[in-house]
């Protein structure tokens, strides 16, 4: 049972990478990236680290994607343009992958031969009763809460970066003020006039 | 504005009064009698001086009342009134065709108001949806079939309207 | 429910759980017939009208009409629409809709998966969500829907954030991520009922409101549909559609509410505990005491979805500027405050 469900999700994410790179619609390039992400999930579930699974599907489906999404979809893509220089990067891209599938290569056969694969196929098991995600807490927030911090520093930087590149100040811009707007009352924003007769108001 | 009362606000609008306020009143109209009127089986009251359907009308002994003098067909703002006439054989005048583009009409009710015999009036009726737009050109037997069938209601009408004109 | 399926057998154990499944999808289509109907009679209400009222008693079956006629109408497609999004797009926000309650408990055990993540997978969940949103309306190839779809995409993102760290006060409280879990600690009277327990009311209170109104952005509610504003974008992303597709949209989003009405309860209203200490039901047979879980559950529910018609009723639309600012400025900060101070309560209080 585990195995067909493995096998589904595996074949499932492959074709889907596969159509990422071959589909010809940018937009359908990133739907395909969210099933590859959406199998990822699955195969993280059948691994049984539950908790990283919906933290896939939370983080990368849920917002990263939406935002490759909104990109995308507002591109305005030349199709043509595109196929222009497949021709010309063809080289250069076939070295990158040519070295990647060589690293890929040679790290799943040193792990085959150290037994690696072995050693991390069972590694929750050894604290029963304690869940996924509390044995993933006790790790995070102990050893690796160094690495921890440091990761969500270089994030904030990150944001602090995109904040300052892309805000400006424009002067003479009116914003609204919604507090005071709500602290106007009929007493502060109205007065009462008496006009006499035949004189009108004076303002 | 005193430091106070912008503190008091800022309270307020935390504990979401302005919401509190408004459930209240919408607690007060949901459990109120609703005032939904079942149209086809339930009508709204209408004034006798409502414009709706046109009619020509007869006098008591059956003689149509229209005198073919035209002030309506002059008077029509939309022009949807078109009149020819001729003497009768007994030498009175009378209409020998009298249409009206109920498309063009926009009930204005100046006909029946320039009308010196009270023969064409706008009657109560406004159930009178057709599904094609050659229903809606009324000819001179539609309009005084119209009165027959509504002539009760026009008199009543006009009755009541009376005291004011 | 829950409870029966744990049978060895796979075959069994599969045929029993797809028959929850199924039960379940029935039982929430049924409610959603009947909440669309409550919707609209309460909309009527508050505006001294009556509401549908014409098919069968009361217009009990005004859904099931709608249901009809939306089938046997024509699907039409744009011409320059990209089709199979088009058509995949309500049919995916139909089944995350319905995905996320495989992890809904009902009542004690009533539950089909009773995940140690329940609560993360319900925010997986709703986070797809906005996926058929917007690939409908990049679909339809059409300004309108477009606009909507990039609103309600900006919008359901941002709101994930504060409602994410309104989830971890009651994970904190809690100590579980458990939907079951959560409810069980949640025993004994509505004065440990996580928004009314006491300490910490001062902070999880605030925090269930802000869950609500959160809530109701997340799912495209009134006063924040502006996806489907119709003074600006007559329906957002759904202008293009029609007939069945159209009518799945409005599952998902109403089965979405409906969800999120059963969530709220269940995480700071005791979920299926009475609102005062019930321990007298110990001596009924299981079945009479499931069934009364069961009806404080919906009335919960029932409570909450009541809250949200009325919402739309009396609060006037947001502008697209306010919402983001309620959203990042007021909401985002006030749920960190919280999740700080439940922390701190969880570490200095009473029980650390």
């Amino acid at each position: 049972m585990q195995a067909v469900a493995f096998y589904i999700l595996a074949l499932v994410s492959v074709a889907a990478a596969f159509l990422v790179i071959t589909a010809k619609n940018p937009v359908h390039s990133v739907l395909y990236l969210i099933t590859v992400f959406f199998s990822a999930a699955g195969l993280f579930v059948l691994l049984g680290a539950e908790f990283l699974a919906m933290l896939l599907v939370v983080v990368y489906v849920g917002a990263v994607a939406v935002l490759f999404l909104f990109v995308v979809m507002m591109l305005d893509v030349d199709f043509a343009q595109f196929r222009e220089g497949f021709a010309r990067y063809l080289p250069l891209g076939g070295v990158v992958g040519a070295v990647l599938l060589t690293e890929i290569i040679l790290v799943a056969m040193t792990v085959a031969h150290t037994g690696a694969a072995a050693k991390n196929a069972l590694p929750m098991a050894s604290a029963p009763g304690v869940s996924n995600t509390e044995a993933i807490g006790q790790v995070l927030y102990t050893d690796y809460f160094y690495l921890f911090q440091a990761s969500g520093l270089v994030l904030l930087v990150a944001m602090i970066g995109a904040i300052v590149l892309t805000l400006r100040h424009r002067p003479g811009v009116r914003r609204q003020n919604i507090a005071k707007q709500v602290a106007r009352t009929p007493k502060t924003g109205m007065t009462i006039v008496q006009i006499k007769p035949g004189e009108g108001v004076s303002e | 504005m005193t430091f106070a009362v912008r503190i008091g606000q800022a309270v307020k609008g935390a504990a979401l009064m302005d919401f509190v306020g408004a459930f209240g009143l919408a607690m007060k109209y949901f459990v109120q009698p609703k005032k939904t009127v079942y149209y086809p089986f339930e009508k709204g009251p209408l004034s006798p001086r409502f414009r709706g359907e046109h009619a020509l009308r007869r006098y008591p002994n059956g003689e149509e009342r229209c005198i073919a003098c035209k002030l309506c067909e002059a008077i029509c703002p939309a022009q949807a009134i078109t009149i020819e006439a001729e003497p009768r054989p007994d030498g009175s005048r009378r209409t020998t065709r009298y249409d009206i583009d109920m498309v063009k009409c926009i009930y204005c009710g100046l006909c029946q108001e320039a009308c010196p015999v009270d023969a064409i009036v706008e009657g109560p009726n406004f159930e009178y949806a057709t599904e094609t737009r050659e229903e809606l050109l009324f000819d001179k037997q539609r309009l005084l079939d119209n009165g027959d069938r509504w002539e009760r209601e026009i008199a009543k009408n006009l009755e009541l309207d009376a005291p004011y004109r | 429910m829950g409870g029966i399926a744990y049978s060895n057998n796979p075959l069994i154990w599969s045929l029993l759980t797809l028959g929850q499944i199924l039960l379940i999808v029935v039982i929430v289509l049924i409610t959603v017939a009947f909440v669309i109907l409550a919707d609209r009679k309460i909309w009527a209400a508050v505006q001294w009208r009556k509401g549908p009222n014409v098919v069968g008693p009361f217009g009990l079956l005004q859904s099931f009409a709608d249901l009809l006629k939306f089938v046997l109408k024509e699907l039409v497609i744009p011409s320059g629409a990209d089709k199979f999004v088009f058509l995949l797009a309500p049919v995916i926000s139909v089944v995350f809709s319905f995905a996320a309650w495989a992890v809904m408990p009902f009542a004690p055990g009533w539950v089909i998966s009773n995940l140690n993540v329940g609560v993360l997978y319900l925010l997986a969940i709703s986070s797809l969500g906005v996926y058929g949103i917007i690939m409908g309306g990049w679909a339809s190839n059409s300004k309108y829907p477009f606009l909507g779809a990039l609103r309600s995409a900006a919008q359901m993102v941002s709101y994930e954030v504060s409602i994410g760290f309104i989830l971890i006060t009651v994970i904190l409280l809690s100590g579980s991520m458990n939907l079951s879990t959560i409810v069980e600690q949640q025993n004994g009277g509505f004065w440990h009922w996580h928004a009314f327990a006491l300490p910490t009311i001062v902070v999880m209170f605030p925090m269930s409101v802000m869950f609500f109104i959160s809530f109701l952005a997340e799912t495209n509610r009134p006063p924040f549909d502006l996806p489907e504003a119709e003074s600006e974008l007559v329906a957002g992303y759904q202008v293009e559609y029609s007939s069945t597709a159209y009518l799945l949209l409005m599952l998902a989003e109403y089965t979405n509410i409906v969800l999120m009405c059963c969530l709220i309860s269940v995480l700071f209203f005791g979920g299926w505990h009475a609102p005062f200490p019930d321990d007298f039901i110990k001596t009924w047979p299981p079945i009479a005491a499931h069934l009364w879980a069961l009806m404080w559950f919906v009335i919960k529910a029932m409570f909450w979805f009541f809250m949200v018609a009325m919402v739309k009723a009396i609060v006037p639309r947001y502008r697209y500027d306010q919402l983001m600012r309620l959203g990042w400025k007021v909401f985002l900060p006030a749920s960190l405050v919280g999740v700080v101070l439940v922390a701190a309560w969880r570490v200095f209080g009473a029980q650390g």
